[in-house]
């Protein structure tokens, strides 16, 4: 099978739908120059009508969205780095997250939100490094965070198809990756984990970017005689809750490792699913190896201080392995 | 300006004294507690609403704001399905799932009263976006007061909308006051004096005068719809009630009584009422007549209302999704 980067998997998924569904339409910023790449082509092969370049106004083009959606379109949004979700926090929290429920079910807002470069590469500092995922999860907004490109293609096409609002995030460090990807439209269910790798003594939970660095990880335990599981969610919201206790329960051991803050991140929710749920499968207490809760510094001794770490990792799962009940 | 003619005149008094009159059962209900919360009357700018969606097709769309119920009525709600609404009952036009600030009908065109300040615009501009390449000449009418005009998601909207030439009329409801800051310490110059920094017509219109609301939301529609793009509207009003119903009980300095009396005696439906007896285009009995059936739809109202069911709560999680998964949303206990 052909190989594509990531990005390439995201763009090939918007031209086929684009082109399968005529209610569909994309607007954000540099959409049509198409710097980074996602977006090539879009404008010249759908228009000025469903290819949008907005002047500068997240908040304005979101709940265009919004509008939009309402009066039958299914918009595509994209965001060129995470914080700027939060300029548009209003039209996104209180308005598309809202609406459906408070109208009592008279409209469907089927909007796809990607989210371009979320997390740190290194030296972007502390406006252009965050992984904003846990503030979107709360607010109730479904979430996938492919980590391949061939997630990405096949998780893209199942947001724009859903009916609801959908964020998708497009880690920094896995845009350029390859991977095989069908060529023919196909589309991956919400969630639905996938077992990325198969272990027999802890499983490790990581999410999007993290994911190549947790199978790096395992290799290397491997050595050491530790079988290391690596269970991706790929859907943060739905949750495949079913498919992350049996992935626990299976070893016995949980080490989540995930790149959002330490407080009320996503490594906080998975824990508290698995020691609700699965306590008395667990070996040992669950660890966290995730963000340190402050801005993303500058410089980048300080930013590989902050950001969670394979040798973090790599002791966590030691630590759990080793560890007695006194 | 031609005057309007009998029937559509007849319409515009009945449907202002319909939001006057539901407006004054609101409070008599919040006092009551019979509606929990608090709300926006809108007591006062009745014109502005009635006038405004008197110029629209049903398939227009407003959106509307925290003081919403005269638009929603305005643009053709049944008041039953309202007052349901605000007393919590599942056959509220929202199932009883948004109350007062969040009202909405999107098959009479209504998106939606909003709880926040300038939200509904990009909403409307959205709209619009579909409408201009659908080729029907709807148009997309967000409402909004003169708080909203230092909002800054109000002016991304007024540039998208001008920019890319939507058919939009902007509807600034200038009652003077944002909550109880007057607008003479919020802003240099008057909300349609604004337009022009975004390249669209601004209007300033007595929005005490039924007539004058239409007659200027009817030209500027006209326009959008024939591909001329966004209008400001700007309607000079007045709020004879509180921001809320909560403020009689506040001991609020902000306004004077002199003022307050001063904007009554411009009543805009008692003057609409003689204007048209004036006009001969009815007597006092037929106002009389269509006061009492005002009365009568807004009793048969509230019976309908009061005797709605509540809504069941295990269905309180309802609607937060189109498509459901197990486990979404999140129960608190599992």
């Amino acid at each position: 099978m052909r190989a594509l980067r990531y990005l390439q998997a995201m763009n090939e998924a918007y031209h086929q739908e684009m082109a399968r569904d005529s209610s569909t339409f994309i607007i954000g910023e540099d959409i049509r120059g198409a710097i980074r790449g996602e977006t090539k082509g879009l404008f010249e092969a759908f228009g000025p009508d469903r290819v949008l370049d907005t002047p500068i106004s997240e908040a304005a083009f979101s709940g265009f969205a919004i509008g939009a959606a309402m009066a039958g379109l299914r918009p595509i949004v994209q965001f060129q780095v995470p914080s700027l979700i939060y300029v548009a926090f209003d039209q996104l929290v209180n308005q598309a997250a809202k609406l459906p429920l408070m109208l009592g079910g008279q409209t469907k807002l089927p909007i796809t939100y990607t989210v371009m470069v979320n997390g740190s590469r290194g030296g972007q500092a502390g406006q252009h490094s965050d992984s904003p995922y846990p503030y979107l999860l709360h607010a109730g907004f479904k979430l996938v965070a492919p980590s391949t490109p061939y997630e990405a293609k096949g998780l893209m096409l199942a947001a724009i198809r859903e009916d609801d609002p959908v964020f998708f995030m497009a880690s920094a460090t896995l845009m350029a990756q390859r991977g095989e990807v069908p060529e023919e439209m196909y589309t991956l269910p919400l969630g639905v984990g996938d077992v990325k790798r198969e272990g027999t003594d802890v499983t490790v939970v990581a999410v999007g970017n993290t994911v190549p660095e947790a199978l790096a990880a395992a290799e290397r335990l491997q050595d050491e005689g530790i079988s290391v599981k690596v269970w991706d969610p790929r859907s943060l919201l739905p949750l495949d809750r079913d498919g992350l206790c049996e992935a626990v329960s299976s070893t016995g051991r949980l080490v989540i490792y995930d790149d959002t803050n330490r407080t009320c991140g996503f490594a906080a929710e998975i824990s508290a699913i698995v020691a609700e749920r699965v306590f008395g499968e667990l070996k040992a207490p669950i660890k966290r190896v995730t963000r340190a809760d402050v801005p993303m510094p500058f410089s980048v001794p300080l930013e590989k201080a902050v950001l969670p770490n394979p040798e973090q990792l790599v002791a966590a799962i030691r630590a759990v392995c080793n560890y007695e009940r006194k | 300006m031609t005057h309007l003619e009998k029937d559509l005149a007849g319409r515009l008094y009945r449907r202002m004294r319909l939001i006057r009159r539901f407006e004054e059962t609101v409070v008599k209900l919040v006092d009551d507690n019979e509606i929990a919360g608090v709300c926006h009357e809108y007591v006062g700018q009745e014109a502005v609403a009635t006038g405004v969606c008197a110029a629209l097709r049903t398939d227009d769309i407003i959106t509307s704001t925290h003081r919403g119920h005269g638009h929603i009525i305005a643009k053709g709600a049944q008041v039953r399905h309202m007052l349901a609404e605000l007393l919590g009952r599942s056959t509220g036009c929202n199932k009883g799932r948004g109350g007062s600030m969040h009202i909405a009908d999107v098959s009479l065109g209504i998106y939606g009263a909003n709880g926040i300040v300038g939200a509904g615009a990009p909403i409307a501009c959205g709209a619009a976006f579909r409408f201009k390449t659908a080729g029907k000449g709807t148009v997309a009418v967000p409402f909004f007061g003169d708080g909203a005009i230092n909002q800054g998601v109000l002016h991304e909207s007024l540039n998208l909308a001008a920019v890319w030439n939507l058919p939009v009329v902007f509807a600034c409801e200038n009652n003077l006051y944002a909550i109880t800051t007057p607008i003479r310490d919020a802003s240099k110059v008057q909300p349609h004096e604004r337009a022009a920094a975004y390249g669209m017509p601004g209007v300033l219109v007595d929005g005490m005068d039924v007539e004058a609301v239409y007659q200027a939301t009817a030209a500027a529609v006209d326009r959008a719809r024939g591909g001329g793009g966004p209008t400001f509207l700007e309607f000079t009003t007045y709020r004879y009630c509180g921001h809320q119903t909560a403020e009689r009980f506040m001991n609020a300095k902000y306004r004077t009584k002199a003022e307050i009396e001063e904007w009554r005696a411009k009543d805009a439906i008692d003057t609409w009422g003689l204007r048209m007896i004036d006009r001969g285009l009815w007597t006092s009995a037929d106002r009389d007549a269509a006061n009492l059936s005002v009365d009568e739809e807004l009793e048969e109202a509230v019976a309908f209302a009061r005797a709605s069911p509540w809504p069941d709560p295990a269905t309180a999680l309802d609607y937060m999704y189109s498509k459901p998964y197990p486990g979404l949303p999140a129960r608190g206990v599992e």
